[in-house]
């Protein structure tokens, strides 16, 4: 598989903030790649650098191994975090004004029903609701038959069931061979969506790979989860994280038998106990100390 | 490159004629004024006499002549003698006196205010001792709303210029529509080329249509080529649709922008001679008004309209907004950015 993106010590400096500090990393044709990290961590600075549309302060951006230009235009389809689109003009008329403007131009009809917006080709975009919109925006990403989509937190907003629905689609761009770079806060979307995540915080790249190899790379065993009210004060002993905002202790185990033993001795209540697997957020959390959890 | 202005030009204009309110202002308004002035003033806006005085250059001294001290009369130097003849013929002045050369008068024999101001004349001229010479002439008299017509039109183009292009890239700025523009192979040059001809095509047909409606409901009148007059609206309406993308380069607040353009739209309105003439006005403001486009649009217009005026003789008018319209329009592209910085 070819690299189709690449991003090579990317820097954005700001008056008085370094948003992107050096990012550097590479996209592999056909993949989903996410760039995961909390609001203000540098994703979509990082990604509209790679776009485009904000200019770097240094670093290059190469696309099937030449710099970005022209060719990356045409053949890149890009669904903002926020877009605003023109007033007045139906769902169909926005794709053909957004199609017309790509010497690359898929079929309508199918972009319509691969979206599912069949039913909302006349409506006036005004009137369309939060999960419709975001259907038609990555259709509006999808006018040009592009090899390359960037999503750039496409979900947020959206109630978990049309979430489901726009992974479902992302699901099936991706299964044409569509390369994705995904930007997102949910550990879970990243999780089912991505073949290769990099995980951002403070504007540098803290993390890169495989979610699941990532994962077994750092973690043995399974996380016990427990309300701070149900076990004692003093933990000492027991290797643990408290999440004060969340209300709850976090507890990893590479023996689940033996460590809720050890909390039944320190008369821990474990009635309101959940034992799970670890992931992409216990990731974060020990390599930066902070949560993701919004 | 056509095919992506067509798409941005055919998607604004939908967007334009289906925003019902904004269009029927745009048709509504410029007709409600006409009417209204019809009404106010019907065929006399003047209630004071107006005389032209034959002069090649300079303030007219009232020591000069008597008759230059005659309290009610406003005089107006005229260097052109033709000029002033015809605007005699027209009752735009009451009469053209020649106190220099040979000494003669002009006067419409239909026009009352003529037939006082010339017994005003005929005394101070006898007080004086001299004799003048009386060379009559006709013609019909031209009504205020005949002459503010071109004024209305060109103030409705310039708000729609300013406004529609400033407002609406501003917005579009404003709202992250600009920035999802950046993301396609779409150029600046192709989005400005665009919304230039979308605004034009718009604020053309609506003129269009206001102008024929004045024209059969008011009886204005057209002395000149229809072609000349059509030239004038589009040399002027793109010069000022570049002055609007001046103002929506970079501007990302619409406050702002409201702000910038009323600088710009109030002096025209003031000095551009929409109201009333700049004729008698001094050197300096005549001078002003003349960087305004508005100022060549009413001036051209006024001279086809009212006077007959050839595409010859409205050339250097045509110059001028072709001029304007290439330095704005290169300013505006290279200050024009997709978002805030």
């Amino acid at each position: 598989m070819s690299i189709a993106l690449e991003a090579r010590n990317l820097v954005k400096v700001y008056p008085g903030v370094r948003a992107v500090d050096g990012v550097s990393f590479a996209v592999r044709e056909g993949t989903c790649f996410g760039l995961l990290g909390p609001n203000g961590a540098g994703k979509t600075t990082t990604v509209e650098i790679i776009e485009g549309v904000t200019p770097a302060t240094s670093g290059e951006v190469f696309y099937f191994g030449r710099p970005a230009g022209r060719e990356f235009r045409e053949e890149a389809g890009i669904q903002f975090q926020n877009t605003a689109l023109q007033d007045f003009l139906t769902v169909r008329e926005t794709l053909e004004m957004f199609q017309k403007l790509y010497d690359r131009q898929a079929n309508l009809g199918s972009i319509i029903e691969a979206c599912s917006l069949a039913d909302l080709t006349d409506r006036d975009n005004r009137k369309l609701s939060g999960g419709q919109r975001q259907r038609l925006m990555l259709a509006v990403a999808l006018v040009n038959r592009p090899r390359l989509v960037f999503l750039d937190e496409p979900t947020t907003g959206l109630d978990p069931q049309a979430r489901r629905n726009f992974w479902a689609l992302v699901q099936r761009i991706q299964a044409n061979g569509t390369t994705i770079v995904l930007t997102t806060h949910y550990m879970d979307e990243a999780h089912i969506l991505c073949n290769e995540i990099a995980i951002m915080d403070e504007g540098r790249l803290i993390a890169e790979g495989n979610p699941d190899a990532l994962l077994q790379a750092r973690y043995r065993g399974l996380v016990i989860e427990l309300p701070i009210e149900d076990v004692p004060a003093d933990l000492d002993g027991i290797d643990h994280r408290r999440i004060d905002r969340l209300g709850i202790v976090e507890i990893p185990s590479s023996d689940v038998t033996r460590s809720l033993g050890e909390l039944t001795a320190l008369t821990a209540d474990l009635n309101r106990v959940k034992i799970r697997q670890p992931n992409l957020e216990d990731l974060f959390l020990d390599l930066t100390g902070h949560t993701l959890r919004a | 490159m056509f095919g992506r202005i067509y798409a941005i030009f055919r998607a604004r204009n939908l967007e334009f004629l289906r925003d019902r309110g904004t269009l029927a202002w745009n048709i509504v308004l410029p007709i409600a004024l006409m009417f209204g002035l019809a009404v106010i003033f019907g065929d006399e806006g003047r209630n004071e006499y107006t005389v032209g005085i034959v002069h090649d250059q300079g303030a007219l001294a009232t020591t000069a002549h008597p008759f230059l001290d005659t309290r009610y009369i406003h005089f107006v130097p005229i260097t052109d003698i033709e000029t002033g003849v015809r605007k005699v013929s027209r009752h735009q002045l009451d009469l053209l006196v020649d106190l220099d050369g040979r000494q003669r008068y002009w006067i419409n024999a239909d026009s009352p205010k003529g037939f006082f101001a010339e017994i005003a004349l005929l005394r101070a001229v006898e007080l004086a001792g001299d004799t003048i010479e009386k060379a009559p002439i006709s013609g019909e008299a031209v009504r205020y709303v005949d002459w503010v017509l071109p004024g209305i039109l060109g103030m409705n183009i310039m708000f729609s210029s300013l406004f529609g292009v400033g407002y609406v890239v501003v917005r579009y700025r404003k709202n992250g529509f600009l920035k999802r523009l950046r993301a396609t192979p779409l150029t600046a040059l192709e989005f400005i080329i665009a919304q230039v001809a979308s605004r034009l095509i718009l604020i053309m047909a609506i003129t269009t249509v206001v102008f024929l409606g004045t024209k059969y409901l008011l009886d204005t009148p057209m002395e000149g080529s229809y072609a000349t007059l059509f030239l004038i609206a589009i040399v002027g309406t793109i010069a000022m649709i570049s002055m609007g993308l001046i103002v929506a380069a970079r501007v990302t607040s619409e406050e702002l922008a409201g702000g910038l353009v009323n600088i710009i739209t109030w002096p025209m309105m003031l000095m551009s001679g929409v109201w009333f003439s700049l004729e008698g006005a001094g050197e300096f403001v005549r001078s002003a008004a003349s960087v305004f486009p508005l100022t060549h649009v009413l001036d051209s217009a006024r001279a086809v309209m009212l006077d007959g005026a050839t595409l010859y003789e409205v050339a250097p008018n045509l110059i001028a907004l072709t001029l304007m319209s290439a330095i704005f329009l290169g300013i505006g592209a290279a200050l024009f950015r997709w978002r805030a910085a």
